[in-house]
């Protein structure tokens, strides 16, 4: 199996991102090809271990090491079906999963891990190219229907899995385009968006039909859905951004990074969007260190702002693994994503305490303090400063799903957390009605809401024929 | 094995104890004069010899009371006149009368009641009774214990019937004993079990009894008497496994006395059980139906063996011939053997398979007296012939005083080779003449080519199936194909030709615990030979084993005509599709075939499956009614409503079915299925009784993976095929020699296996005889198992649907199988040691402890009973407990230098014990480090290949543990890769780098359960202060095999489970063999309390421990310490990669690789973490249940509990009472260990050398003593030197500082461990093991110089001379035996001749062989020279494995030197006539001397050379005494 001695021989290698200079000046992805010899080398780093906890640290529980021995044996068909048989989109996760895969990995001991994710993307796009990519309808239909709302990652992987066990299946979505957050919240320069239209056309060919602009609970009553389907899988997401309640909030130029994000994607699909917020010529801050900062930022900079400050509330992690996360443990440790190093200041430790603005209500100036480490987060006294900022992003985080509209009229339990409440199956206290990803769980990665969708479309079929082919 | 209801004295199975695992072992001998003149004078010289045998005995817990002994003489009949006509009756001329000696009821009525019996039978078959006699015993000579289980004991007098030759009488008192046994066994006779009949026979009769051998001659007070005469003596003492007092299972038998073990016993009763109702014999007419059953049901290996043997003779065959049938040669692959004796060989494979074992075995009919030993040649036989005709042979030599001059020749019996004194014509019959007459008997040859058939000779068939490719997936699902049976199992034997090799043994589910539909094949595990009979090296011995088998039906074995080889012969079991085409439409003679469907309805359940299997017995018996001789059992055909019969199923259901309906032999049972895939499944089909098997499902897997891309470039299908048969053909031949079979034949049908988690219902009906002890699923779940996997099958495949399913046995997936080492158990383990968070071990330990939605483990299962608790501060505080931990036997080879040291480092700060394992350890170790740590592993262990195991090390331990096996891979040896040996692990091991190393299979000083004794002994010699532990695997029997421990004087017992970790081993092996230790630790502490010898042993036991409830349920099951390997590992940063073989271990443990054991990151107090974690789970168990001390702990099985009202659908079938049993002994019998063994020391002759080397050993002042010696004198100089490497370490003393010049007959193990600067010259002759471990000293052997007889052509010294030798030299001015310097590491050796195998395995030193060396010479070699001096020019040819030595001229000026100086040297020392005569003929023998040469030391000197580093081999040639 794999190179016995490859983790010896080879030393990690990713594929480079193209110059900064660059790529802030377009939109597309923002990583130069990976020859196939180096990939193989890399396949040749796997170990094959014995027990892989990349295996179980990926939520998929992707096959990682027999892929990984396949790639280094060219061995690419077998590759993308065993890919395939845990992972409906690889091409997604391979992209913009933070790969927990890879913290995991055994080799991460002592050594930089095996390149997991750029082996899972490598495949899926190989076999894109090669053709191999086929729709895969099933053999019979059984005539039950399933309402699959939201098409994120979770609705979508749910509405293949249903559809190749025989289901009649339709996608219904509040946006104009279906894609959930895959489509209006990572930025082009992350995942490029014809990557889903590509799966689309492939579930198209399967009988899974898309209803976009239809918000159910708003435009599609909830009653017609029960009606006309067998059950009802929601996968709407956890859109609830969280707020920043500080004196000031109500100004203007102050955005949830999901008023600002989306509006970028639909101008990058040709749309144009009135009144765009744009952050050309204006002094940025971007008040939360995660992800969702990370993609403002990449978002901003191409929009060739004054200047960018990234405010984040936690302490600076080490840059190393912290001993509080112990392999194979997701590790606290500082990350330096593709965004971060094209500009902008990161302040660590920085609490936000008010907003001040101009007479048109326009902010202008961010108050902020420096605060101690959690959980209390003790304001340092004497740290007090003040930032020029006439563009305001926050990125905090999520509360849970849109509550108003479908899940009240659906009248679905929620968890202590706000979230829709599920059984083991993943259905909701309603029989027949179902939930996954964010929706239930919360907000969380792509990877988490792929494999929430095939452990709810299980749960789908098992509740439609008594049990289950998916 | 033994029926308790036959068998007086042993209990009736209880618990765990089965008194049909019971074994015996022990010394034989006889004395015979050849010209049959009878004397007293031969009684008490065999009485002499039993004496001088003692040793090689045993006795339980009464020292008085022995295991047995006897003896067979011819019948007294001066004697026997004289005291009749005493009682009133007067006895005919001999040979018109026979005499019986009889057992009998003590109480009157009752044995008025047998002796009635017997008088009507003998009447009924028109015999006479002439009277009953009193044999007159004195009960005061034996022991307490054998007083009160002695019977009464009669001699009974019965005159032929009229014109009835002594040949007919002989047979009609077969057939009244025979009948007499079955009537009383069938009475209502309450004691009936006293009734045994050891001998009824006109010519011989047999004394024996639960004897030492002191006491029989005052026991039986007629064989004082001088009337009572004879011309030979058969004798036996018996060394038993047990300490229950039972006299009939005291050898000699009516025939025979038995020094071994018959391992293929089950096989051999059940075969010839079956094939009794085709026995007819024109010499027993109607008669013959009154013997059955021939085989006394559940009479022991040798009591079977005498029974088939004495119905061989008595249907006329001649003695010689029955024994040459039943104990055959290896022929099958000796192709220098005479063709005829070949044919007469295999025309009688033909007839009968071999039975297989360590046999010495004397016999006689009363006329002739001879000995034959196995193939294998696995039991010592030595015998001499004096001028004055007397002829002695026994297990030792020595066993009566014969002056040197009187003694015409010495010999020993050669493997499969017999040896006969004909007391009638008056001559000694050797081997080659005997075999000569019986090939010449008959034509066989022609015979065979005239009736047999083969294989290839068929008509090629019109077509074969093929490969489907459509239909391929589903038909793989149907029969349970996993991705890893692919990846994993049959890509590598398709690629290789070899097994795979795994390593860090198994933490699945048992297959009865699993969620997973399992193959049938998988509730089964593997027996294997330890202690009692060792197993064999099928790679290195290859010549002994052979998978040749003849299909056909059985005839009668009492005739001889040429239809009797009327069969088909296979090269091996395995039929490609095309073979099995031929077999299908084969018309020959009576050879026809038949196929029936083995299939059943899928949805039907177990009724539908019960259904198809009756009705396949049915049409099986309708088709032998029509004449069929061969039945393919056939799974083809499965789709969308049937599913396959599991193969095995179907063919037991058919062989027990047709053994039920005593119609077996009359067919052979073909298996075509889809199911059989790994060697497992093979050995299983094959060892319930299947001629052949084609597995046709494999074969299509096989070509499918090779269309695919799935195998090698280069590897086409037929290549990928032919592996892959090879592979499953090298595993066969692999798991037969594990239980020390040699020949497929024999392993058929042996049913060598031990089912787990089987209902009761199951096994009797479909397994009959198979051991299965704790209950468990039934057909209900074998159909449900099928459906599962049926319906997988059927269910439409999409993408995203694997094909095939994970498997995940070999490495962990979240889909496949459970594993106790996740991704989960592994992380909190770590993160609990190394930020010592008990917190953290606690949610470890719940993970392991709480197998509550998926079982995994017996104890999983276990609950704890409520208890007293008691505080916990008052409870044993940890520190306490921790001593009882010990880590286990990891070799310094197989991990790194720095895991090995730190887990040393650990286990001496807290006091337990770590392990050498089997590598030796480097002397730096043996001294503390200056920061106080010790680096010393307090355990040394002793393994097969005896690496680095010097007196020096046997001296620096605390315990010294006996590796009999390894829980991950019991019956089997190892190998490390020569890539692994750098510098210092040679350095330990006593090798050389870049050279690999074999361990073997067995320790080749230990064949038998005296042998152990025997090894106990020397190293309890060595180091007196040390404990002698002796590590057993679990299996069925395990108890019985502690026992014989306990017996043999082990200080303790440790039982592994099967699970244990492993560096390397064949997948088969690590997931097949060997039980849970919670089954074997249970039967051993039942067997060693229902035996009182529990308090002579402490118990240890490891495998897979994880938690404190792990140790908790191992002390209530009777432990008293504990073994780790697995989890201390873990804790030190393993993470379980499972490629310990590789060599890449990424943490540094199992690696030498300098760069990656940078990598290893564990600590000291890592691993001190973990077991004081253990330490505090247990104490909270303790106070819970109410223990303050382990001590009131151990052993307290009352406090255990199955768990209540499980409804797993598989566990629910589990009953644990035989786990949980207590056996009811009374409260002064000890649970635990109470007394300390007796090991007997006091007699060692060791006392009075270290007394005389007082002075030497304290000053270096020279000494040299003069001594006599004989056979009761073992382990001669092992003590002493204990005390110089004591004192002096490794270096010892000056060369000569201590010498001592012994005369005699030196007893076993002479010379073991000798130390350097002692030097021991023998004057006489010696027993097996001389120089055992010789580690620096010097042997000197010579013959007596008043005898008469060539020394070169005589044998000197016994078998496995200088085994495991390190250093030092050896000189002996004769023969050896087998396996002489087999593990040689070192040391320099002349010698005059050798047995069989020379030379095995060794790994350096030197060797010089100055006359015939035995075949299989330098097997294994992979280091070290020999010269062997070839006269004849036939040792390249015929004696030599060439498989890894090349052979040259000795030509090289420094060869020479170094031959002519050590030859020289040979001289100095011996005074041998020969090496006088090579040094003057220098010139003319120089060429003929042949250098064996290792490939692979010639390719690692060839780098040394070239990197500057000569090889000088010592010693130097000594110039000085040259001569010529």
């Amino acid at each position: 199996m794999g190179k016995d001695t490859g983790f010896m021989e080879y030393t990690r290698e990713t594929p480079t991102r193209r110059p900064v200079s660059e790529r802030i000046n377009d939109w597309f992805e923002i990583y130069l090809d990976f020859p196939e010899e180096k990939l193989r080398k890399q396949g040749a780093r796997c170990m094959d271990c014995g027990v892989p906890f990349c295996h179980t640290g990926c939520p998929l529980n992707n096959i990682i090491p027999d892929w990984n021995d396949l790639v280094y044996r060219s061995r690419w068909r077998e590759a993308v079906r065993v890919l395939h048989s845990t992972n409906n989109f690889p091409e997604f996760t391979g992209r913009i999963c933070p790969a927990p895969c890879e913290a995991a990995c055994v080799l991460g001991i002592n050594e930089p891990p095996v390149t997991i994710k750029q082996i899972e993307k490598s495949i899926i796009d190989y076999a894109f190219g090669q053709g191999w990519i086929r729709p895969e309808p099933p053999a019979t239909r059984t005539g039950k229907r399933v309402a699959v709302v939201g098409s994120g990652p979770a609705g979508l992987a749910a509405a293949q899995q249903l559809a190749r066990a025989g289901h009649w299946v339709m996608v219904f979505e509040k946006s104009d385009r279906i894609g959930g957050l895959l489509r209006y919240g990572i930025p082009n320069f992350k995942m490029e968006k014809h990557l889903i239209d590509r799966r689309m056309e492939q579930m198209s060919a399967e009988g899974v039909e898309f209803r976009p602009n239809s918000h159910v609970g708003h435009n599609v009553p909830v009653e017609d859905l029960r009606k006309e389907f067998d059950a009802i899988l929601l996968s709407g997401g956890a859109e609830h951004s969280r707020d920043l309640k500080v004196p000031g909030r109500e100004l203007k130029g102050i955005h949830f990074a999901m008023e600002f994000l989306p509006q970028q994607n639909k101008v990058c699909e040709g749309d144009t969007v009135a009144n765009q917020i744009l952050a050309k010529g204006r002094r940025v801050v971007i008040i939360g260190g995660g992800d969702t900062g990370a993609d403002c930022l990449g978002t901003t900079h191409r929009q060739k702002p004054v200047s960018v400050h990234q405010f984040e509330l936690l302490p600076m992690p080490p840059k190393e693994r912290s001993p509080l996360t112990p392999w194979p443990l997701w590790p606290m440790q500082l990350r330096i994503e593709g965004a971060h190093e094209e500009g902008g200041i990161r302040e660590w430790s920085v609490a936000t305490t008010k907003f001040t603005g101009d007479e048109n209500g326009n902010v202008k100036q961010l108050h902020a303090v420096r605060v101690g480490p959690p959980p209390k987060f003790e304001p340092v006294p004497g740290t007090e400063f003040t930032m020029d900022a006439d563009l305001v992003l926050l990125a905090m985080g999520f509360l849970g799903p849109v509550r108003n509209g479908m899940i009240e009229q659906l009248g679905v339990a929620l968890d202590p957390r706000g979230n829709v409440a599920a059984d083991e199956n993943y259905m909701s206290s309603v029989p027949g009605v179902f939930a996954a990803g964010d929706m239930r769980r919360g907000q969380s990665l792509v990877v988490w809401a792929i494999a929430e969708g095939r452990k709810a479309a299980q749960g789908v079929d098992r509740y439609l024929k008594g049990q289950t082919k998916a | 094995m033994i029926d308790p209801a036959q068998r007086r004295g042993l209990p009736v199975p209880q618990g765990l104890y089965d008194p049909a695992n019971e074994r015996d072992a022990c010394g034989i001998g006889f004395v015979a004069n050849i010209k049959g003149q009878k004397s007293h004078d031969i009684i008490l010289k065999g009485i002499q010899v039993l004496i001088n045998l003692t040793h090689r005995g045993a006795c339980g817990c009464d020292p008085e009371t022995g295991d047995g002994a006897g003896v067979l003489i011819q019948i007294p009949h001066k004697f026997f006149a004289r005291e009749c006509a005493k009682l009133g009756f007067t006895l005919p001329e001999p040979g018109e009368y026979g005499v019986g000696l009889v057992f009998l009821p003590v109480e009157k009525q009752e044995r008025l009641q047998c002796e009635g019996i017997i008088e009507r039978i003998a009447v009924e078959e028109g015999l006479g009774v002439l009277g009953w006699r009193d044999t007159p015993i004195d009960g005061s000579a034996i022991g307490r214990v054998a007083r009160n289980s002695q019977p009464y004991i009669e001699q009974i007098f019965i005159r032929r019937g009229p014109d009835m030759t002594e040949d007919q009488l002989e047979r009609k008192l077969y057939v009244v004993r025979k009948r007499a046994e079955i009537e009383i066994a069938h009475s209502e006779i309450p004691d009936k079990s006293f009734f045994y009949v050891p001998s009824l026979s006109c010519r011989t009769i047999v004394y024996k009894g639960l004897l030492l051998a002191p006491q029989i001659a005052k026991f039986y007070r007629e064989l004082s008497d001088p009337d009572v005469m004879s011309a030979l003596c058969l004798v036996h003492q018996r060394f038993s496994t047990n300490t229950f007092p039972s006299w009939q299972l005291a050898h000699p038998y009516r025939y025979i006395a038995h020094n071994g073990e018959i391992n293929t016993l089950k096989g051999n009763v059940n075969w010839m059980h079956a094939r009794q109702s085709i026995l007819a014999s024109p010499l027993f007419g109607d008669d013959i139906k009154k013997l059955f059953p021939i085989v006394t049901p559940g009479g022991s290996d040798s009591a079977s063996f005498d029974n088939v043997l004495e119905l061989l003779y008595l249907a006329g065959r001649d003695i010689t011939h029955a024994m040459a049938m039943l104990i055959p040669e290896a022929w099958a692959s000796n192709e220098h053997m005479h063709p005829e004796k070949k044919a007469f060989y295999e025309y009688h494979a033909s007839l009968m398979e071999p039975w297989d074992g360590p046999a010495a075995m004397a016999f006689t009919d009363g006329r002739v007296i001879g000995a034959t030993l196995d193939r294998n040649g696995l039991r010592p036989a030595r015998y001499l012939v004096t001028h004055e005709d007397l002829v002695v042979m026994a297990s030792e030599t020595g066993v009566l005083p014969i002056k040197p001059e009187e003694v015409r020749m010495k010999g020993r019996l050669q493997p499969g080779k017999m040896f006969l004194v004909d007391t009638v014509a008056g001559e000694i019959v050797p081997d080659k003449e005997l075999k000569r007459r019986l090939y010449s008997r008959q034509p066989y040859a022609r015979w065979l080519r005239e009736n047999q058939i083969h294989l290839h000779d068929l008509p090629e068939p019109p077509r074969a199936h093929g490969y489907d490719p459509e239909t391929l997936l589903m038909r793989q699902r149907a029969f349970g194909y996993t991705d890893e049976d692919l990846r994993i199992l049959m890509a590598p034997m398709a690629a290789k030709g070899e097994e795979p090799v795994g390593s860090m043994g198994i933490d699945t589910p048992l297959a009865c615990l699993s969620d997973k539909p399992q193959p049938l094949f998988n509730y089964f595990k593997q027996l294997f030979a330890q202690v009692t009979n060792p197993p064999i090296d099928p790679i290195r011995e290859e010549m002994v084993m052979s998978l040749i088998s003849y299909i056909g039906t059985e005839r009668n074995i009492l005739d001889e005509t040429p239809k009797h080889c009327h069969t088909l012969r296979m090269p091996h079991p395995l039929l490609t599709n095309r073979d099995l085409e031929r077999l299908r439409r084969v018309s020959q003679g009576d050879l026809l075939c038949t196929t029936l469907n083995a299939l059943y309805r899928a949805d039907g359940g177990a009724k539908e499956l019960e259904r198809a299997l009756d009705g396949l017995c049915r049409r099986a018996s309708l088709a032998i009614k029509s004449g069929y001789t061969m039945i393919i059992l056939s799974d083809r055909g499965v789709d969308e409503d049937y599913a396959p019969i599991p193969s095995l199923l179907a063919l037991t259901a058919v062989h027990n079915h047709l053994v039920r309906e005593k119609t077996r032999t009359q067919v052979a049972l073909i298996i075509e299925s889809g199911e059989p895939r790994e060697v497992m499944h093979f050995c299983l089909l094959i060892g319930y009784g299947a001629s052949a098997v084609n597995p046709y499902l494999a074969i299509e897997t096989l070509e499918n993976m090779a269309n695919n891309g799935r195998l090698p470039e280069g590897v086409t299908f037929d290549k990928a095929l032919k592996n892959y048969m090879k592979s499953i053909n090298k595993g066969l031949l692999k798991v037969a020699s594990k239980m020390g079979i040699s020949t497929l034949q024999s392993y058929r049908g042996a049913q060598v296996f031990e089912a787990i988690g089987l209902n009761k219902a199951l096994v009797d009906k479909y397994f009959t005889g198979t051991a299965s002890r704790i209950e468990g699923v039934g057909l209900e779940v074998l159909a449900e198992e099928a459906r599962l996997k049926h319906e997988h099958a059927v269910r439409p495949v999409t993408e995203s649907d694997t094909e095939l399913g994970v498997g995940g046995n070999y490495q962990y997936r979240v889909r496949g199988e459970y594993h106790l080492y996740n991704p989960l158990t592994v992380s909190k383990l770590q993160h609990a040691v190394q930020q010592s968070s008990f917190q953290t071990f606690q949610e470890y330990a719940d993970l392991i402890d709480k197998q509550n939605k998926q079982f995994c483990t017996l104890r999983g299962l276990m609950e704890f009973k409520k208890g007293h608790a008691v505080p916990l501060d008052e409870v044993e505080p940890a520190k306490e407990i921790v001593k009882r931990f010990a880590t286990g036997a990891m070799s310094f080879g197989s991990i790194s230098k720095e895991t090995h040291e730190t887990l040393a480092i650990a286990m001496n700060r807290i006091g337990g014990k770590s392990n050498t394992g089997e590598g030796g350890e480097d002397e730096a170790r043996f001294q503390r480090d200056a920061n106080g740590d010790w680096r010393r592993s307090a355990i040394k262990q002793v393994a097969s290949a005896r690496f680095g195991v010097t007196t020096n090390y046997l001296v620096n331990a605390d315990e010294l543990q006996i590796k009999m096996a390894q829980g991950a891979k019991p019956g089997e040896g190892g190998q490390l890769p020569g890539h692994k040996v750098d510098e210092i692990i040679a350095r330990v091991r006593h090798s050389i780098p870049g050279v690999g190393l074999i361990s073997p299979p067995p320790h080749h000083d230990i064949y038998s359960i005296e042998d152990l004794a025997q090894l106990i002994y020397d190293l309890k010699n060595t180091n007196p202060k040390a404990r002698i532990s002796v590590k057993l695997v679990a299996e069925v029997g395990v108890g019985t095999v502690a026992a014989g421990v306990a017996k043999a004087h082990a200080d303790v017992v440790l039982i592994s489970g099967h699970d244990g970790g492993t560096g390397a081993s064949p997948l088969t092996s690590l997931q097949h063999s060997g039980i849970p230790w919670e089954l074997g630790l249970a039967e051993t502490q039942q067997v060693l309390v229902m035996n009182d010898l529990r308090g002579r042993i402490t118990v240890q036991t490891d495998g897979k421990l994880q938690t404190g409830r792990d140790v908790a349920i191992a002390a209530l099951l009777g432990a008293e310490e504990f073994g780790f390997s697995t989890a201390p590992l873990v804790a030190l940063g393993c993470i379980m990669m499972r490629k310990c073989h590789l060599n890449t271990c990424p943490v540094g443990i199992a690696t030498q690789d300098p760069e990656l054991r940078k990598k290893f990151q564990g600590q000291p107090e890592h691993a001190i973490n973990f077991f004081f974690f253990l330490a505090e789970q247990l104490r909270q168990i303790m106070a819970q249940l109410g223990f303050r001390t382990m001590n009131e702990m151990i052993g307290r099985v009352d406090m255990l509990d199955m768990r209540a009202a499980v409804e797993h659908w598989k566990a629910r079938g589990l009953d644990y009472s035989s786990i949980l049993y207590n056996p009811p002994m009374p409260i002064r019998v000890a649970r635990r260990k109470i007394q300390e063994q007796d090991h007997g020391l006091e007699q060692a002759l060791d006392y009075k050398l270290i007394d005389h080397a007082r002075e030497a050993l304290e000053n270096q002042t020279p000494i040299e003593i003069k001594l006599p010696i004989r056979n009761v004198h073992r382990t001669v100089g092992a003590m002493l030197s204990g005390e110089i490497a004591r004192r002096y370490g490794s270096a010892g003393l000056p060369e000569n500082t201590v010498r001592f010049q012994f005369s005699g007959s030196a007893g076993q193990s002479f010379g073991a461990f000798l130390a350097k600067g002692v030097t021991l010259t023998l004057e006489g002759d010696a027993n097996d093991y001389t120089g055992k471990g010789l580690s620096g000293g010097k042997l000197i052997i010579y013959p007596p110089r008043a005898s008469t007889f060539l020394p070169q052509e005589n044998i000197l010294i016994g078998n496995v001379a200088l085994y495991g030798a390190t250093s030092g030299e050896a000189y002996f001015n004769g023969m050896a035996g087998e396996r002489f310097a087999v593990r040689n590491s070192g040391a320099t050796a002349v010698v005059e001749g050798v047995g069989d195998h020379g030379c095995e395995y060794m790994t350096k030193g030197l060797v010089v062989v100055l006359g015939r060396a035995g075949r299989n010479f330098a097997a294994g070699m992979s280091g070290g020279i020999a010269y062997v001096l070839d006269e004849r020019g036939d040792f390249a040819e015929k004696r030599c494995n060439r498989a890894g030595v090349d052979l040259e001229p000795v030509m090289e000026t420094a060869d020479i030197e170094l031959l002519h100086g050590l030859i020289a040297r040979h001289f100095e020392y011996t005074g041998s006539p020969r090496a006088v005569w090579i040094l003057d003929n220098w010139s003319a023998m120089l060429p003929k001397f042949v250098k064996v040469f290792p490939h692979e030391y010639k390719r690692v000197l060839g780098i040394a050379r070239s990197a500057e580093a000569a090889f000088v081999p010592r010693p130097e040639p000594q110039q000085q005494v040259a001569r010529g």
